[in-house]
């Protein structure tokens, strides 16, 4: 392919190539809605009606965008470092783990502040410790990081079970589950808080950590563009050479990014065990860690990218419950196929149109 | 206690088969330069096609063909994704196994109105079990006979065609001009280009084979260890395959051995699901199933022996001008 080698201005390289790649990934989504029978345009608008039509589904949209938030930035934070997390559904995992025991230890004894701080600290220190690992073995030991995390996703999933059938599940219980939460332990809901000032808001499991996710979005914009880390993390990741010229030590870069990725998605625990479930229960982490890389990708690895490609995903999992609850033939995977999708367009292909705007350019400056 | 043995061994094979199927794809990709962490997604898709397909036709080879086809046209996305378009070939990887799980589990439901599952197949559907000649007289002999009867003969075609695999594989890569252009093209594609030989032909070729080996991995667990397609029914066997890849260092015999290993820690964990073991309680089962991770973890780390990689892996080839 020729074109590939081509500079193209930077307006075409940010702005038209991926939208190009989402504009497809949303085409080729609407041949499989047609082939399974269900009319695209008509899927569209149910989907936009579910996530935004009305208070519940608005609040599920956010609920579920916090979760692709701290997920995403966890990708990004890995990407900007040069190392390609793909364990952040191992370390939302683990964070929701860091969140239970700190809680079913403490909720009887300390105050509720305390407490959800606490927790959240608890949640980034296990995320992080996760992530550390294999950040670790790829710094030091040279064991690529995308394998190893890979085995860390299952090895989180083992332990998981482990601990849920053996040592933490509810006495006289069945379902492998803790049991719940004392009151100290949970967020407040977006709905109690309007309630509060007077503002009638439905029920939906949307809590403040949306705030936190909002503020790590910030903290991750200041951390990577205006500190001397994220200088460190962003030299090494364009040019670990140079950066060794420089005086940066990469593998310590490294791991310092590994642990604040691994922290990030840690913060997923925050969200569903203080938030939302308040227990700790298997597979409350499912599908984050990845559908994160595609967040990360579509927002370009930025953190006010990310939080808009974040809610495009929350929106489209909180549409898709809401195709699914409509249309007997159609479930809530016909969004991990879109995720598939746009995974595939903006991340594997985004190059795909490079040849063919190339030679438009060309043709256009011969 | 010997019986005990024999019985797991016999599933040891069983579970291993899409194990090597797996691992052998795993080996043509990786070996070419090509990271291939989508084996996942292509045996879930041709599991889900081969059902499909044997159910419509009643036909377990027109379910295996199809499978291998949809298996192999994934294979060939993953290479005009990452060697045409030179994308990133972990993107890639994950793109093609999330949307193999959602659009199995779509059309699947669509199609079938079961919740995702195919119906079952009948007999002449599926891929039946072979007899070794003699076998049933043989059963009575202690210990040969056993091994003979329970853990060689009685399983189906896939199983011996797994084993079969290895060597052929063995032998293309490592006994012919296209193998050895093969693991060239992973090792230093410009010499390769150097030699007039087109690095991205050979890429597409590894790929090729990959998809074959996948689509019979996925027929295997859906029309001949099942009866029919269940959501997620691969389970990270994928994974497990990579690893065992690993674990073999990317060479035909011990990714065999790994693939053996693996299968038989499965199957012993399935065998204590529930023993009490005196002195020790209830085997931690997790932890047995836990054991290929852990151990791909430990020798990547370089604790005991090195897993040296293919030197291109990753590295879409860039010809110079």
């Amino acid at each position: 392919m020729k074109g590939l080698d081509r500079n193209l201005p930077t307006w075409v390289n940010v702005g038209l190539l991926p939208l190009l790649n989402v504009v497809t990934a949303l085409l080729v989504s609407a041949v499989v809605f047609w082939l399974i029978d269900v009319n695209p345009l008509e899927a569209a608008e149910i989907l936009l009606y579910g996530a935004f039509g009305y208070q519940e589904g608005i609040g599920f949209t956010l609920y579920y965008t916090t979760n692709f938030i701290f997920t995403g930035l966890a990708v990004a934070i890995a990407f900007h470092v040069g190392l390609f997390n793909i364990g952040g559904e191992g370390q939302a995992y683990i964070g929701g783990l860091g969140v239970g025991l700190l809680c079913l230890a403490l909720d009887a004894s300390v105050p509720g502040p305390v407490l959800l701080l606490l927790s959240a600290l608890s949640a980034a220190l296990f995320g992080a410790a996760w992530a550390f690992i294999p950040g670790w073995l790829q710094a030091y030991r040279g064991s690529h990081i995308v394998i190893t995390t890979i085995m860390f996703n299952f090895l989180a999933s083992s332990l998981m079970v482990y601990l849920m059938v053996n040592v933490l599940r509810e006495p006289g219980q069945m379902a492998p589950q803790s049991r719940a939460l004392a009151e100290t332990a949970w967020l407040p809901y977006i709905h109690d808080l309007f309630a509060a000032i007077g503002v009638e808001f439905e029920r939906s499991p949307l809590n403040i950590s949306l705030f936190l996710a909002l503020l790590c979005a910030f903290g991750a914009w200041v951390f990577v563009w205006k500190t001397k880390w994220g200088y460190e993390i962003r030299t090494v990741g364009s040019n670990q050479q140079a950066a060794v010229y420089a005086g940066i030590k990469p593998a310590r870069v490294m791991l310092l990014a590994m642990a604040i990725s691994g922290a990030l998605a840690g913060f997923v625990g925050v969200n569903e065990i203080n938030g939302v479930q308040h227990r700790l229960l298997l597979d409350f982490h499912y599908g984050y860690g990845f559908a994160g890389i595609a967040v990360a990708l579509m927002g370009r690895n930025h953190p006010i990218g990310i939080v808009l490609a974040a809610l495009l995903f929350g929106a489209l999992y909180q549409g898709g419950a809401e195709l699914a609850f409509e249309m007997s033939n159609v479930n809530r995977d016909i969004v991990v196929v879109m995720q598939g999708l746009v995974i595939l367009f903006c991340g594997a292909l985004e190059f795909l149109y490079k040849p063919l705007i190339a030679n438009m350019f060309k043709e256009k400056t011969a | 206690m010997i019986d005990t043995l024999i019985l797991t061994l016999d599933a040891t094979m069983r579970v291993s088969t899409p194990l090597i199927f797996a691992a052998l794809a795993g080996m043509f990709s990786e070996r070419s330069g090509v990271v291939d962490i989508s084996l996942e997604g292509k045996m879930l898709a041709a599991a889900f096609t081969a059902a499909a397909v044997a159910y419509l036709t009643n036909s377990a080879w027109l379910g295996l063909s199809a499978a291998i086809m949809v298996s192999v046209c994934l294979a060939m996305l993953h290479g005009v994704a990452c060697v045409t378009f030179r994308g990133n070939q972990v993107v890639s990887g994950v793109a093609i196994n999330i949307l193999a799980a959602g659009l199995t589990m779509t059309l699947g439901l669509s199609w079938f109105k079961q919740g995702g599952q195919t119906p079952q197949l009948t007999d002449a559907a599926r891929f039946s079990t072979i007899e070794f000649p003699g076998a049933e007289m043989m059963r009575e002999v202690p210990v040969i006979g056993g091994i003979y009867s329970e853990m060689l003969s009685g399983h189906n075609i896939f199983v011996y065609l797994a084993f079969l695999a290895v060597p052929f594989t063995w032998w293309l890569l490592f006994r012919t001009r296209f193998g050895l252009r093969l693991r060239a093209v992973g090792e230093n594609p410009k010499a390769v280009d150097t030699a007039g030989i087109s690095v991205h032909r050979m890429r597409f070729a590894a790929l090729l084979c990959a998809g074959i080996l996948c689509g019979f991995a996925g027929a295997y667990i859906s029309s001949a260890q099942n009866a029919q397609f269940v959501r997620d029914m691969t389970a990270g066997q994928g994974f497990i395959a990579l690893a065992a890849l690993i674990f073999g260092k990317w060479r035909p015999l011990p990714v065999l051995g790994a693939c053996l290993l693996f299968g038989f820690l499965d199957a012993v964990a399935v065998r204590l699901q529930g023993v009490e073991i005196p002195g020790l309680g209830k085997a931690p089962i997790q932890l047995i199933e836990a054991l290929p991770y852990i151990l791909t973890v430990v020798l990547l780390a370089g604790f005991f022996g090195k897993a040296v990689a293919p030197k291109a892996i990753g590295l879409p080839y860039v010809k110079e001008r």
